[in-house]
């Protein structure tokens, strides 16, 4: 093919024009090209260049941090691809879920889906387990540690808001069960103490058709309008809440010192 | 002993009543926050358990435990159900990872009493890469993850019932496994307080902590002795009245909300005896031998003094006696906030106790406001 003085196909392509426009520090083989590599990129710049020892060690950070955000990013392609079949209607939700896996070709997107979602919220649980255990929710690492909390929360929220989407028994069930509870919200929920308080005359302000059960299911009971809502929630507003959050979490590791570890 | 009378023995076992209190007692001496509770778990040999054949023996118990049901034809409908898989999970990894982390704080233990530094210690000046040293090991920690995930969604098909209905309610009808500890409170709480109270208690008190924590040890590595009180309250609250509690409400917990054991027959028409009382019952009705009185606040005077008492008096009292050194480090904001959260978390197993021991329902009950505690 080629004489063995020519250069490799490799490093012809390093000097193109179009790689050098693409990757401005070349293959990272000395260790300035590899600090480049990391600085000159928009996702691995999340990263500082240079970590102690420790902190790329597993057996340290359990690597659970990374793998949350990593499930976030895989199920919001899953989600999208999704939402391409998907009808949130009590019409077609049930019929659309039942053709993911007999009509797609390749169907299991929803599974993968699903324990995917399932793997983030115990992902996210092993992470707070691990970040308790070496302490580093300690200053200066406290704000960041209550970011994490509203995270895990919101991970929390994402998955139940989408456990309702499949439109089945199992689903509107679980969601009735689990938005009964808002009915009991003291002064704003129609069963909650200091509910009937908040009323003028003999008219309740908070009543059946108006409580925060009601505001959640945009009825009064899990129907139609909840079944939109509940999509809308799952796949646009918790998702954008979560994503300024974490941005705001990946920021403040940084500059609260970087990842934890002994002095 | 045979197979089936080792089921009918963790049946027993298993009941909320015996396996909550045989949890919480033997707590203490796993996650020993002080020098007594210290002395026993060494002597008892139960510090084993954060060893490598205490870890090894702990995964091959739960691998047995789901073997046995496996083969078990109760016990298998439970565990089969695609959505209980992630408890299956949670199980094994919530065991793996919290003994890796005492591991590692044993030995790091061991290094800090020689007055060595930890484990995780390196030089400052000396870092490695991100790229590679980090770079790759997250690429193969995904390349694995999602593999897993391929592998486990051609085995496993997601679950899909019958079209929704709400004609027909399912009993047992259960929310997802993640809020199952919440369901399980609701035993002993009004949802106001199980659905709602509580909740935002366990997501202010997680966000207090790292403000409440005033201990500087043990940050940036595993560590147990240095951070003991914490660890301890963090694990029982983390491991007994959550994860515990999600277990309870996946696997034993069966229609109209009975208990069952792991390898019992979900009998629909299993009978409880509903013969739980309120305080206010109790103290007028079988006590004082009258009526109840019409006056609500009267009526239920006891419930809110005790309450009172127990959330606001006795804070006071412990902050002059038993708890005074710790008032005097914590400041009065901080031990009041320790406090609070500290005796609601409290307030669960103690709910749990009056029901089960004196069939107490509510200790203040005023239903017509929706307010029973």
């Amino acid at each position: 093919m080629s004489d063995k003085n020519d250069k490799s196909l490799l490093e012809k392509m390093e000097e193109s024009q179009v790689w050098k426009s693409i990757i401005r520090s070349g293959i990272p083989r000395t260790r300035r090209q590899r600090m480049h590599a990391i600085l000159g990129s928009v996702f691995l710049h999340l990263h500082p260049a240079r970590l102690p020892k420790h902190a790329v060690k597993v057996g340290y950070t359990w690597c659970m941090g990374g793998l949350s955000f990593f499930l976030f990013v895989n199920l919001t392609i899953t989600g999208i691809l999704l939402m391409f079949y998907y009808r949130p209607t009590v019409e077609y939700a049930f019929t659309d879920i039942i053709d993911l896996s007999e009509q797609v070709p390749l169907g299991i997107m929803r599974e993968l889906h699903r324990w995917a979602a399932h793997s983030m919220v115990l992902i996210v649980w092993l992470h707070m387990v691990r970040v308790f255990m070496t302490g580093s929710y300690k200053p200066p690492r406290e704000f960041n540690w209550g970011i994490g909390v509203i995270l895990m929360v919101l991970t929390m929220l994402l998955s139940f808001t989408g456990y309702l989407l499949p439109w089945d028994q199992l689903a509107i069930w679980a969601v009735t069960v689990g938005s009964n509870m808002a009915r009991a919200t003291p002064f704003l929920g129609n069963e909650g103490p200091g509910a009937a308080l908040l009323a003028i005359g003999d008219i309740n302000l908070v009543h059946v058709g108006s409580d925060v059960r009601f505001a959640l299911l945009g009825g009064r009971f899990v129907g139609e309008a909840t079944l939109l809502r509940f999509y809308v929630l799952h796949c646009i507003a918790i998702p954008f809440v979560a994503m300024i959050f974490m941005a705001v979490h990946f920021w403040r590791i940084r500059k609260d010192g970087g990842i934890s570890g002994p002095l | 002993m045979n197979i089936t009378a080792l089921k009918s023995l963790i049946d027993a076992l298993s009941a909320p009543t015996i396996s909550f209190t045989i949890l919480t007692v033997i707590f203490p001496f796993i996650f020993p926050p002080s020098d007594w509770f210290e002395k026993i778990h060494r002597k008892s040999g139960l510090w084993r358990i954060w060893t490598k054949l205490g870890g090894v023996i702990g995964m091959i118990l739960i691998t047995a435990f789901f073997v046995i049901g496996y083969f078990d034809p109760y016990f298998n409908k439970t565990l089969t159900k695609a959505d209980n898989f992630p408890i299956v999970l949670m199980i094994y990894s919530m065991w793996f990872y919290i003994w890796l982390g005492m591991f590692k704080a044993y030995r790091n233990d061991i290094r800090l009493d020689q007055g060595l530094k930890p484990n995780e210690y390196n030089d400052p000046d000396d870092k490695v890469l991100v790229w590679p040293d980090l770079v790759y090991i997250e690429f193969i920690a995904l390349i694995l993850f999602q593999v897993f995930l391929i592998v486990w969604s051609i085995i496993v098909a997601a679950p899909i019932e019958e079209p929704a209905n709400p004609a027909a309610t399912p009993n047992p009808s259960k929310a997802p496994w993640y809020f199952l500890g919440l369901q399980e409170m609701l035993v002993y709480y009004d949802p106001w307080i199980a659905g709602v109270l509580l909740p935002t208690f366990i997501i202010v008190g997680l966000m207090a902590i790292p403000y409440v924590d005033i201990n500087k040890k043990g940050d940036g590595y595993y560590s147990f002795r240095e951070r003991r009180v914490g660890m301890f309250i963090f694990m029982y609250g983390w491991v007994v009245l959550w994860l515990f509690l999600i277990i309870i409400g996946t696997f034993f917990r069966g229609p109209n909300w009975n208990f069952f054991g792991p390898f019992e027959y979900w009998d629909i028409h299993k009978v409880e005896a509903l013969t739980n009382v309120n305080l206010s019952e109790l103290l007028w009705v079988k006590w004082f031998n009258q009526g109840l009185p019409s006056n609500i606040l009267i009526r239920e005077g006891l419930g809110f003094v005790i309450t009172g008492l127990y959330l606001f008096v006795l804070p006071v009292i412990l902050a002059k006696t038993y708890l005074k050194d710790m008032y005097a480090a914590y400041g009065p904001t901080r031990f009041v906030t320790i406090m609070m959260l500290g005796l609601v978390m409290l307030a669960l197993p103690i709910k749990m106790y009056l029901r089960w021991v004196f069939n107490l329902q509510y200790i203040v009950a005023i239903p017509e406001w929706f307010f029973n505690i």
